[in-house]
């Protein structure tokens, strides 16, 4: 009852956010009824460009894992399901689905008329090789590590699919957003990517960017109003800004703070809610940070409404746990439990129960390539100064961060940010004892034993109410210092309308136009 | 000819060297290729299939025996981090046959505006120099007093000039111009593939800041190079047979001094290559300079050692080059 | 060609001397004092313009980018000090044995040369500090090693040119061992032509150390260098065109100063 309950749900936010978009529809042709004399959709038409800070890791998306190429897939690629902007799922290649009473089994109805780029129709096929192709089924190795529960894939008739999967999990429907493409197509070698977003793949050059154009044939009529889309990859932060200002992009995120400032005369510059959780990791496992006093009086150290202040200019959200303030139900607000402004004494009557009266040496490693952590980075340096703490800054290549700290647990502390996807339970399962993500070594056996029990039932509120137990013993013995969740600031052309923020890493170019030229 | 093939072999042990050296450092270099390609979310299964895939398994000797034998027969191998498409690595050959374009084109460039600026330059200063020093030298009048102050001007200029570092000339090129002047839009480089006048009309600012150092030293090194033909003897006995100023000038002096500032030239070609590597990252052009930094930082080796190579070859290749035809504008050089 | 007069200072040594002494005066001073904090952050006084209360403005931290400058120049002028002292050093060892003794050793350091000689430097670096890391003294390390060749050629022709000249042959025949023709007899014959290009080297080294900072693998934040400052300055260009300026026009003060240095040297030495 309850799983066709959430359907039913899912199903009214689906018709709601149609509601919306033809709601945003009307009103834009009344804008521009006089120009254009059409009354029935908004103007469309036009060339757009994107600021994007990394190279695309992989145009196959079932092998990307970079957020940066995700956003920009999001366009081109779409799954059985996909979110929308308010965090919830809506059916996209499906037109509905139910999931069996025990969890174990998910029937998928496909869409009418979704077409792939190339011109076929979507068939129960090329959904049954997606799923398969993700899950390992195809070949023994899986892509997407949620999707390795997956047992089989049936093909009920040409427009019903049928997914077993090993055991019961409420948080699994989430993880259909994976792509669906062609039957065989994996295999193509000369396959140019294809899917059935709203934009279909042009062309790609390394260091350049990728290029887009509009899928006629989308199943959400009158999306995408652009006729192209050009990711263009930017060699930083600071050249991005002389970009936006010479016209050379029209749209740029994860600005910061005086980037925004710097902007605000020019472009449209608006404010939402990453999906990012910034904290500085402390490595429990190592002297003096295994000691929980000495942790404690870091974040009693820290000032976080400072960070906020120097870094995102007040536009982010103070945290204290590994948890997004955006998934209400299963958040709680524990910046209370060490305030967050800095409290000096506090810290340093800690540090000498702990023996570390004079303080300590403490290297704090960052990927450079983040101005955002580095900068932080740079704050906490001095915050740490006051309590007697001589920090000092590691700067690290990316990739060697990713292999010295995050999987080699190599460092002291951290500065860095984990993205989280719609799945609430997704930033606490890192920080189970022995989960192969739990880089910052944190060990607790009531913390595991509740986890455990928060993957196993299956009543909502119940879970949500272990995933607050769980923030509060993180926060309880400082695991890490949690910071914020950055705004994720974005330039926008004056011209342009309908960018629309999600509580994910994407960005969605199909609601997106000039207006009136 | 003795000489030639001595100087070839020199050439190839160089580039032996260097292909070995390449491929060690990067044995050593910290950072897993895997985790760097895939990131923090891909599943271990997937990971020991790109391993496979990548050969990463095998031994570094046999790896570089692989890489070598291909490198040799025109196959340089596969990036690890650009697709092609969905399934298919980009070839290095590709992605650098990419990028080529713009470096060659800004190299082309910085060399037209330093030949074409700092040759007339040079000589006009040299007069200015030597019409200073003779009217100096014979009481001094106040066109003596001009030419030897604009020579000390233009020695102040050019000194300071030769101080700025490119990427702070960059900077100051995209202030001025992009900024101050609106002269061109900072970062909105175009393609060549898109718009080929438009790609240099944006290339010219790059190149600006990559050839004003190099103006400076040229005409620099010009001016004293014609200084020192105008005061050996043939110049004296030219003039006391009465060849005109302008004849001596331009017939004598200038063909001597063009000598060593042809093998000065040689040496900021090797300059210019370098200098693009810096001035790529300040103005946002996906050229060699912009690929080799990103490779080397996201792990991608077969792209870097390539590189090495190939920017190791053109530099000794110019150097070469100019020796030989230093010798064959001036026979006088022996074969020691 | 020559308007020196001989004995006294020329023009480009005051200069160079004036320039480069004042910057490491500021250098050293910015050692023990500056006269802000150069890590205080002020959110008040985030991008201050120039002015009597901060001579160069303020940075995005509100720091004063004057004192950040002041430390930049001790940063960048010690690790070029270090930079010169172990080139040069090793410059003049592998110089000295290989002009004099000459031989496979001779012949072999001067291909490695002639292949470092052909390498761009700034490539070098990059591939040495992708192997050691970032940081300080990996800077000094791999710029120490860059520099390298450049000495050797210098010292070399000059113990090449030394070897056979007759007070040398005479002492030899004398019976002086070879270490002490070696470093007695020849290298302080040398000093003078080494001076000048420890001062080549010194320009050579600033601006290598700065472009490395610049491009984020040189000295990490929050101590200052002058690259480093200049490559997040990059970003407000527009609105706070000071902090660009401070740090670059910073650059080209030593860089001159070190180059008028080295020119007048060499006119002294001329004379």
């Amino acid at each position: 009852m309850k799983t066709s309950f959430r359907n039913k749900k899912k199903l009214l936010s689906f018709l709601f956010a149609a509601l919306l978009i033809m709601a945003v529809l009307g009103g834009c042709a009344d804008g521009t009824g006089e120009s254009s004399g059409d009354n029935s959709s908004k103007e469309p038409g036009g060339s757009v460009v994107v600021g994007i800070q990394q190279d695309i890791d992989s145009l196959d998306p079932h092998k990307a894992t970079a957020a940066g190429t995700k956003e920009i897939l999001f366009n081109i690629f779409e799954g059985l399901v996909k979110p929308d902007e308010n965090g919830n799922l809506m059916n996209a290649v499906a037109s509905d689905y139910t999931i069996s009473q025990d969890g174990l089994v998910y029937t998928f109805t496909l869409r009418d008329n979704v077409k792939f780029h190339n011109g076929n129709a979507v068939t129960a096929e090329d959904v049954k090789y997606s799923l398969e192709r993700v899950s390992g089924l195809l070949d023994g190795t899986p892509l997407i590590s949620t999707l390795k529960t997956i047992q089989s894939v049936e093909i009920l008739d040409e427009k019903t699919v049928q997914v077993t999967v090993g055991s019961a999990n409420t948080e699994l429907i989430y993880s259909f957003v994976a792509a669906i493409i062609p039957a065989g197509s994996g295999e193509d070698e000369s396959a140019n990517p294809v899917g059935t977003g709203p934009f279909s793949f042009v062309s790609y050059t390394p260091l350049e960017g990728i290029v887009l154009a509009k899928n006629p044939d989308y199943w959400q009529t009158g999306l995408p109003y652009l006729d192209q889309v050009h990711f263009k990859i930017v060699n930083s932060a600071d050249t991005a800004l002389m970009e936006l200002q010479g016209g050379a992009i029209h749209i740029y995120a994860y600005l910061t703070d005086s980037q925004a400032q710097a902007l605000k005369g020019s472009h449209q510059v608006l404010a939402s809610a990453s999906n990012v959780v910034q904290a500085l990791f402390l490595n429990n496992a190592v002297a003096p940070l295994d000691d929980v006093r000495v942790r404690q009086a870091i974040l009693y150290a820290i000032d976080k409404e400072e960070i906020n202040d120097f870094v995102g200019g007040g536009s982010g959200t103070l945290i204290s746990s590994a948890m997004l303030p955006t998934l209400k139900d299963n958040y709680v607000d524990l910046n209370d439990t060490y305030g967050t402004k800095a409290n000096v004494e506090k810290a340093k009557e800690l540090l000498k129960d702990a023996g570390y009266e004079n303080g300590f040496n403490l290297e704090i490693a960052i990927p450079s390539n983040y101005e955002f952590h580095m900068q932080t980075g740079e704050v906490v340096v001095e915050q740490l100064k006051a309590v007697g703490i001589n920090a000092t800054i590691k700067a690290m290549e990316w990739s060697s961060w990713l292999d010295e700290v995050y999987n080699g647990r190599q460092y002291t502390a951290t500065i860095s940010g984990i993205t989280c996807d719609m799945t609430p339970g997704y930033l606490l399962n890192r920080f189970q004892t022995t989960s192969k993500k739990n880089f910052i070594n944190f060990a607790n056996v009531q913390y595991d034993e509740l986890y455990v029990k928060a993957q196993e039932t299956l009543d909502l509120a119940q879970k949500a109410e272990y995933y607050k137990q769980l923030q509060k013993i993180l926060c309880d013995e400082a695991g890490s210092a949690f910071l914020q969740v950055p705004a994720n600031m974005t330039a926008i052309d004056k011209n342009l309308t309908g960018y629309k923020f999600y509580p994910v890493y994407v960005q969605d170019m199909s609601t997106v136009y000039f207006n009136g030229k | 000819m003795k000489y030639l093939v001595k100087k070839l072999i020199t050439l190839i042990m160089t580039l032996f060297l260097v292909s070995v050296a390449a491929f060690l450092a990067f044995q050593i270099i910290p950072g897993d290729v895997v985790t760097s390609i895939l990131g923090t979310e891909a599943t271990p299964e997937r990971e020991e299939q790109l391993r496979e895939e990548l050969g990463l398994n095998d031994p570094p000797v046999i790896r570089y025996f692989h890489w070598i034998k291909g490198v040799l027969q025109g196959d340089f191998g596969v990036s690890y981090r650009y697709s092609k498409n969905m399934n298919e690595m980009m070839p290095v050959a590709e992605l650098i046959g990419d990028k080529l374009p713009v470096t060659l084109w800004l190299a082309s460039i910085s060399l037209v505006f330093i030949v074409v600026i700092s040759l007339p330059l040079g000589v006009l200063w040299a007069g200015l120099a030597s019409g200073g020093e003779n009217n100096g030298k014979y009481g001094g009048n106040v066109g003596g007093a001009v030419c030897h102050g604009l020579d000390a001007a233009l020695g102040v200029m050019t000194q300071t000039t030769m101080a700025i570092p490119s990427f702070f000339l960059g900077i100051l090129v995209t202030y001025v111009f992009g900024i101050l002047l609106g002269a061109f839009a900072p970062g909105g480089y175009v393609s060549y593939r898109d718009n080929f006048a438009g790609f240099l009309g944006y290339l010219v600012f790059p190149a600006m800041s990559i050839s004003l150092p190099k103006i400076a030293m040229t005409a620099r090194f010009l001016r004293n190079s014609m200084l020192t033909e105008l005061s050996s003897d043939y110049v004296r006995t030219a003039y006391s047979k009465g060849a005109s100023k302008r004849r001596v000038m331009y017939g004598h002096v200038l063909r001597n001094a063009m000598m060593p500032v042809a093998t000065f030239l040689g040496m900021i070609v090797a300059e210019i290559v370098a200098g693009s590597i810096v001035v790529e990252q300040v103005f946002g052009l996906p050229g060699i300079g912009r690929l080799l930094v990103s490779s080397i930082s996201t792990r991608d080796f077969p792209v870097v050692e390539i590189l090495i190579l190939y920017i190791t070859f053109v530099v000794i290749f110019v150097y070469f080059l100019v020796d030989i035809l230093y010798r064959v504008i001036d026979p006088r050089i022996s074969e020691a | 060609m020559e308007r020196t007069a001989g004995g006294k200072w020329n023009k480009y040594l005051a200069a160079g001397i004036f320039m480069t002494g004042l910057a490491v005066l500021l250098g050293i001073v910015g050692f023990f004092w500056t006269p802000y904090s150069t890590t205080a952050m002020s959110a008040a006084e985030k991008f201050a313009p120039p002015s009597l209360r901060h001579l160069f403005g303020t940075d995005n931290f509100g720091r004063d980018i004057f004192s950040r400058v002041m430390q930049g120049l001790g940063t960048t002028i010690s690790i070029s000090s270090l930079v010169v002292l172990l080139s040069g050093t090793a410059g003049v060892f592998l110089g000295a044995f290989t002009g004099y003794f000459g031989g496979v050793a001779d012949e072999l350091v001067m291909r490695i040369t002639d292949a470092l000689n052909g390498f761009p430097s700034i490539l070098l670096t990059l591939v040495i500090i992708s192997v050691l890391g970032s940081g300080r003294q990996n800077v000094i390390i791999s710029l120490g090693l860059v520099f390298v060749p450049s000495y050797v050629r210098i010292v070399r022709s000059e113990f090449i040119r030394l070897r056979d000249a007759d007070y040398i042959k005479r002492a030899r025949l004398m019976g002086v061992g070879s270490f002490r023709v070696l470093f007695v007899h020849i290298l302080p014959n040398i000093f003078s032509v080494f001076w000048v290009s420890v001062m080549i080297g010194f320009n050579n080294a600033i601006l290598a150390e700065s472009g490395m900072s610049y491009l984020g693998i040189g000295v990490q934040p929050p101590d200052a260098s002058l690259g480093m400052m200049l490559s997040d300055a990059q970003g407000y260009l527009q609105s706070a065109p000071w902090y660009a300026l401070a740090p670059g026009l910073t650059i080209v003060w030593v860089v001159l100063g070190f180059s008028l240095f080295s020119e007048g040297l060499r006119r002294q030495i001329a004379a």
